[in-house]
This record gives structure tokens, C-alpha cells and sequence, in this order.
């Protein structure tokens, strides 16, 4: 009873909580599975509005970032820590570069007229209004996780240089790497379904 | 039974005393109490509300509130009733506090994630306070339907914040319990070994952690319609406000399990202790509450059949209705079956877990007229609907709060109350339920619907039945809360097994020490085994 319960525990819980934001999404993704079935071709049209560059190089960033995680949980275990914090940097400025362009691309669509509530998605067909904004809403999910994943990773950057999480206790850069990774992976999803339905 | 320093003297950590070893406790037991006293001012607030909207409805034309008021009114009853008492009322006070005893452990997996849940809850109902005073509370009902929750003028964005973040509340204790059951199980117990209470707060669990956040995204987007005005539910640009119906109850309907499960469990405690039997069929039980989850996840749209479906998704989702059905009669059967030929003492946890079995069989067959597509065009939305609502939350939930609060009342503080007095306020609390809520059972089928605050003249007579009814409820809680509150005016003198329960928490010490076990808890073969009680009331002087 008094014995210290395992480690795995940690992360079956944070397993569960994954679960969670998936499903949180997985709201949204319905939302568009409907809309997209009503109104294909506008959808599409809608996407060819979008810079398939910018995804692109977001997608790219986030896969290296995801990498670097990976990269930085290994080289705790093997104990080179100096490694494990160069990776983490990296990711952290992977993130960074992502938020970066993620404004760029937005403000050049709030330029040109188009965002929530502006008069060119409410005078054109309404199909449209409803790619865009839910463009607006997904991405902004999105973008408020990776600003949460960045804060994760960076207390684990912290904790890592302060030697709290070692070889043998790394269970928060674990957990911390697992969510920075589902992160990444709802931008997969996100990804086609925005630039890549064209 | 050995002598230990009970929790109340016992801080953990070890570092804070008075005020602060409770605030920032990480002790399960201590943070089950503190969801208790919230739990408790939140329900008899909401008690209030609710006797002041059928004063409201006694009389025709206006009374005591307005029409505006009698909406932003019931609009509050129902977000504090459903998301401050029922969905919280179970697992987070008696979950918190004998689920790891149940299995043998001192604790939860995650203790700071147990306090962090309790700031959330707390937090949550702040904010519905703060916004009663800030622009007028909602006054769209506690289903924030668009689009006129996006267009109403009260402050919807401040209403549907707390419930988010009472959502994270839940979801956040889910995942505590999950993982707890899995780790922390003493290693001495299988899955069909664990107390059946436990049992359903698991399978709760996985509905809380699997459910709730279609309802986060959901309040996410009324806000954010709010705010931007973005148009996806807005039938003039291209958006469908039935999609949000559907969002709604993909949550919102599974949580009706996720309050009612956890009743269940108690219930399923109570009955085999009172009958001195073992429980009758442990794995259908066990398996009825898993059954209940996964089927009740599938039925979210028989809340909708009036608006604007294709008949084919009515015809499933109606379907679906009636095999929930199934799992809880299951349960009914098996309790009904637990008590024949059973030594049956009866006790006030025991009277009201009576009064469930009869509530709730009566809330469960009056929902499946409204399961049924064809009837429930004929009673959608009219006072039918509360009552069989109000019939399995109230009747059920409700009463299995009440019967767990006198079953394990003198565990948690180690005083027992007052039997007789506890008898009178369960009958006035189940006369009065009655009263209530049976002429809304004829009133729907006369046709009065829901949510207006005055009536055709036709409807008068059973509005007042009604009124009178729910005076005598309120005199009933009253009492009751009264009654156990005045325990803390005897000593402590519970002693630790004042039922002859046989599940772990009844083998330590009442109320229990801070790490819970003394010495290492012996799990038993089977969980409901009676063998041990009946042969030691056989060798007292009075006898059987």
C-alpha cells in the first residue's frame, strides 16, 4: 500500500487526456465532414484560396520539430543532456517559426478582406463564409495548442537544464513530447483538409 | 478495532495546518468533503430556485417573477442543478472518498490533478455568479440552443465559460479515477473482485473523459459566434443549427449516464448490505453499467426526432433508445432479486434506495414514451418531459445522493443521526416528489409545454397540485439536511462498521486515518460475501 505506485501511470493518464483533445477536434472535424458533403465545390474553391506554400513549410516544421522531441527524449536516457537541450531549442524555435508564419498567412487574408464577419464573406456565397471560418476556427485551435505545446516543451527545456528530468525520472518530457506530437498530428489532418482538397 | 488519528487530525502534507490543510490538501478524503459543502450550497440554492419558479407556476399570469426573469431563472436552476450538483454530486464527493479505499489504495493516481479538479469546480461556479451580475444571466435554457443563444442579449459568453470550464472539472476526474483503478488496485484484486460502486464510477469515467469534450468544442464555438461572428451555424450563410443540436447531445445525452451510473453503483452498494445477501448477478451488473455507457453514446439524437431529422436516422436513434432500456432493467431486476428472501433490516439508506428502485422504474418507462418516435411527437417539449426527466435525475441521482449521504455518513465523520427524524424527511421528500411531479406527467399530456412562465386557464388545477407537492419536497430536504447536520452534536461514535457492510471501507477505523489502511487491507474472494456478518449478529445474545 505504501509502496510508490509505477511509473506508467503518468502516462496512461496523459494517454487519457489525449484522447480528450482529439475528440475535441474530432468536434470540429465533423463540422467540416458535413459541410464539405453539402458544398464540395466551394470548398474546394475556398482551398485554392489558400497558399499551399505556407501550409507546406508549417507542415514540414512541425514533422522536423516532432523529430527534434523524439531526438531530445532519447538523448535523456542516454544522458547527454547538452544534446537533449539543443533539440529542444530547436523544436521551440520550430514552434516559433510555425506561429510566425501561421500570422503571416492570416494577416495577408485579413489584408484582402477576408476574415470572420468581414463584408466580402458575408456578401459572397455563403459556402465560402463557411470554409473560411472554419479555416479560422481549426487553425486558431491549432494555434492556441502549439502556444501550449511551446510552454510545455519549454518548462521541460527548464527542468532538463536544472536536472529534474533524468534518465531514470523523465516521465514530464515524455508526457510533455506526447502532447507536442498529437499537436503535430492533428496539423496532418488539418493540412489536407484545407490546402490539399483542390 | 485499532485506534488511529483520524484524517481530520492528520494534514497532508504535514506542512499545512487549520485553513491551509484543507485548501491545498492533496488527501482524497479531504477534497471529497470539499466538494461536499460546495456541492451541497449549490443544490439547496438551486432547490430554491426551483420552488420559487413553481410558486411562480401555482397561480396563472404573473406572480413572483417576470417573464424575463422566469427564463434567465430556470436557465440558471438547470446549469447549476446539471453541471454544479448531478454530474459532479456522486463521483466527486463519494467517488473521491471511497473509491480508493474500495480498492485498497491511499489515495488517487494524481492528487494534485484530484485538487486541481476541485479549484476548477469552484472556479466554474464562480464565474455563473459572476454572471448573474454582470448583464443578466442566460436565458436560453441550460442547452444554450442556437441561434438564439448567439442572439439573445444576456451574457450567454460568461454562462457557457463555466460551464467549460466545469466540463475540464469532470473530464479531469475522470482520468484521475480511470488511472487510478488501474494502478493502484491492490494487487490482491481482480477486476471481478472490485465493489460494484467502484465499478460504475469507472465506466462513468470513461464517459466523462470520452464525451465531454464534444460539449468543450461546442460551448468553444457559442462563444466564439459570440465574439466573431463567424456564421457556422447561421442557416442565411450556408451554416445548420440542428448540427449544433447534434453537437450538444453527442455530449449532453451520454451525461445523463454519467450522472445516473454512478446512483446506480450506490445503489448496487446498499441493497445486498440491507438484505444481508450477496448481491444477485455481480458480472450482469458489472456488465449492464459498461453497456449503459457504450449504448448510451449512441443515442444522443432522440432528443431532436421533432427537429427536422430524415426518418431513417429517427428510426435508429429511436431503436437505439429502447436497448438502453435493456441494461437498466438489468439493474432492477438484480436489486429487486438481491432483496427476495433476504434478511432485510431496514435503515434510512436502505428506505431511500427503495424509493430510487420505484422513481427511477417510473423515469425509465415514461422515457421510453418518449424514446418511442410516434409518441414523442405528441409530448415533445411539454411538461411530460419534465417530469420524466426530473422523475430519473431527481428521483434517481437525486435519491441515490441522498442514500449515500446516510449510508456513509457516519464513515466520512464517525456520528451517526437520527433514524426517525431521517424517516420522516424521506417521506415527506418522496410524498412531496410524488405531488410534484406526477400532474406534470398529465399536464404534458394535456398538452402544456415547457418553459413558459404562465399557462392556459385549463392547466391551472395541476400547476397548484404541483406547487403543493414541491412544498412539502423542500420541507423534506430541509429536515433531512437538518437532521445530519445536528449528528455533529453527538460524539464519535460510528464505530467502524455501524451496517455490517463487507466492502474495505467498513474493516477501518470511522472516520478514516489519514493513509486509510492500518494494516494491509484483506481483499476478499468475492466482494458481497455475507457469511462473516450473519455468523457474528448469530452469535449476539439477542440473535437473529
Amino acid at each position: 500500500m505504501a509502496e510508490k505506485p509505477d511509473q506508467t501511470g503518468k502516462k496512461l493518464g496523459m494517454w487519457l487526456f489525449l484522447y480528450t483533445e482529439i475528440i475535441l477536434f474530432g468536434g470540429l472535424f465533423v463540422l467540416y465532414a458535413v459541410y464539405f458533403s453539402w458544398y464540395t465545390p466551394d470548398f474546394i474553391l475556398g482551398a485554392k484560396q489558400l497558399d499551399l506554400g505556407f501550409g507546406l513549410a508549417n507542415t514540414v516544421i512541425l514533422l522536423v520539430s516532432s523529430f527534434l522531441v523524439a531526438a531530445s527524449i532519447t538523448a535523456v536516457q542516454k544522458n547527454q543532456r547538452p544534446f537533449a537541450l539543443t533539440a529542444l531549442a530547436g523544436a521551440l524555435v520550430c514552434g516559433a517559426v510555425f506561429l510566425v508564419n501561421k500570422y503571416v498567412e492570416w494577416g495577408h487574408k485579413i489584408e484582402i478582406g477576408i476574415f470572420p464577419g468581414s463584408e466580402k464573406l458575408l456578401d459572397g456565397p455563403a459556402p465560402q463564409n463557411l470554409f473560411f471560418g472554419l479555416y479560422y476556427v481549426v487553425t486558431g485551435l491549432h494555434g492556441i495548442h502549439i502556444v501550449i505545446g511551446m510552454v510545455l516543451l519549454g518548462v521541460s527545456f527548464v527542468l532538463v537544464l536544472c536536472r529534474k528530468i533524468t534518465a531514470q525520472d523523465d516521465a514530464v518530457l515524455d508526457n510533455c513530447g506526447l502532447y507536442w506530437h498529437l499537436v503535430d498530428l492533428i496539423w496532418i489532418f488539418i493540412f489536407p483538409l484545407f490546402y490539399l482538397v483542390v | 478495532m485499532e485506534t488511529a488519528a483520524s484524517f481530520y487530525e492528520t494534514p497532508e502534507p504535514a506542512r499545512f495546518s487549520g485553513i491551509w490543510s484543507w485548501l491545498f490538501t492533496l488527501d482524497h478524503k479531504r477534497i471529497g468533503l470539499m466538494y461536499l459543502y460546495a456541492i451541497l450550497f449549490w443544490f439547496l440554492l438551486a432547490v430554491f430556485l426551483g420552488g420559487v419558479l413553481r410558486l411562480e407556476l401555482m397561480f396563472p399570469g404573473e406572480t413572483v417573477l417576470s417573464a424575463q426573469l422566469y427564463n434567465s431563472a430556470f436557465t440558471l436552476h438547470g446549469v447549476v442543478m446539471i453541471f454544479l450538483f448531478i454530474i459532479p454530486a456522486l463521483p466527486a464527493v463519494f467517488g473521491n472518498f471511497f473509491l480508493p479505499i474500495h480498492i485498497g489504495a491511499d489515495d488517487v493516481y494524481f492528487p494534485r490533478l484530484n485538487l486541481l479538479s476541485w479549484y476548477l469546480y469552484m472556479a466554474g461556479g464562480a464565474i455563473a455568479v459572476f454572471s448573474l451580475f454582470s448583464g443578466g444571466f442566460a436565458d436560453t435554457g441550460w442547452t444554450f440552443y442556437v441561434p438564439f443563444s448567439i442572439s439573445t442579449n444576456t451574457n450567454v459568453s460568461t454562462a457557457v465559460f463555466a460551464a467549460f470550464v466545469l466540463g475540464f472539472s469532470s473530464m479531469l476526474t475522470g482520468l484521475n479515477f480511470i488511472t487510478t483503478v488501474h494502478k493502484m488496485r491492490d494487487r490482491a484484486m481482480g477486476w471481478l473482485q472490485i465493489p460494484l460502486f467502484t465499478w460504475s464510477l469507472y465506466a462513468t469515467a470513461w464517459v466523462q473523459l470520452l464525451a465531454t469534450p464534444v460539449v468543450t468544442i461546442t460551448l468553444v464555438l457559442v462563444m466564439i459566434e459570440r465574439f466573431f461572428n463567424v456564421g457556422l451555424f447561421d442557416p442565411a450563410r450556408g451554416g445548420d443549427p440542428i448540427l449544433y443540436q447534434h453537437l450538444f447531445w453527442m455530449y449532453s445525452h451520454p451525461a445523463v449516464y454519467i450522472m445516473i451510473l454512478p446512483g446506480m453503483g450506490v445503489i448496487s452498494e446498499i441493497i445486498p448490505v440491507f438484505a444481508r445477501k450477496s448481491i444477485f448477478g455481480y458480472k450482469a451488473i458489472v456488465g449492464s453499467s459498461l453497456a449503459i455507457a457504450i449504448a448510451g453514446s449512441l443515442v444522443w439524437a432522440h432528443h431532436m426526432y421533432t427537429s427536422g431529422m430524415s426518418d431513417t436516422a429517427v428510426f435508429v436513434f429511436s431503436l437505439l433508445t429502447f436497448v438502453v432500456a435493456i441494461p437498466s432493467a438489468i439493474k432492477v431486476f438484480s436489486w429487486v432479486a438481491t432483496l427476495y428472501k433476504g434478511a432485510i433490516e431496514m435503515t434510512p439508506p436502505l428506505f431511500f434506495s427503495l424509493c430510487f428502485i420505484y422513481l427511477f422504474s417510473v423515469g425509465g418507462l415514461t422515457g421510453l414514451v418518449l424514446g418511442a418516435a410516434g409518441a414523442n411527437i405528441h409530448v415533445h417539449d411539454t411538461h411530460f418531459v419534465v417530469a420524466h426527466f426530473h422523475f430519473t435525475m431527481f428521483g434517481g441521482t437525486g435519491f441515490a445522493f441522498f442514500a449515500a449521504l446516510h449510508y456513509w455518513w457516519p464513515k466520512m465523520f464517525g456520528r451517526m443521526y437520527d433514524f426517525k427524524k431521517a424517516y420522516i424527511a424521506a417521506i415527506l421528500v418522496t410524498g412531496g416528489f410524488m405531488f410534484h411531479y406526477v400532474p406534470m406527467f398529465v399536464l404534458g399530456l394535456q398538452g402544456m409545454p415547457r418553459r413558459y412562465y404562465d399557462y392556459l386557464p385549463q392547466y391551472a388545477q395541476g400547476n397548484f397540485f404541483a406547487g403543493f407537492g414541491a412544498l412539502f419536497m423542500i420541507l423534506g430536504i430541509g429536515l433531512m439536511v437538518a437532521n445530519l447536520m445536528a449528528s455533529f452534536a453527538r460524539h464519535r461514535d460510528a464505530g467502524s462498521d455501524p451496517w455490517g457492510g463487507v466492502t474495505l471501507e467498513w474493516t477501518i477505523p470511522s472516520p478514516p486515518p489519514v493513509h486509510n489502511f492500518v494494516r494491509p487491507p484483506e481483499i476478499m474472494a468475492y466482494p458481497y460475501d455475507f457469511s462473516g456478518v450473519t455468523d457474528r449478529s448469530a452469535q449476539r445474545p439477542k440473535g437473529e
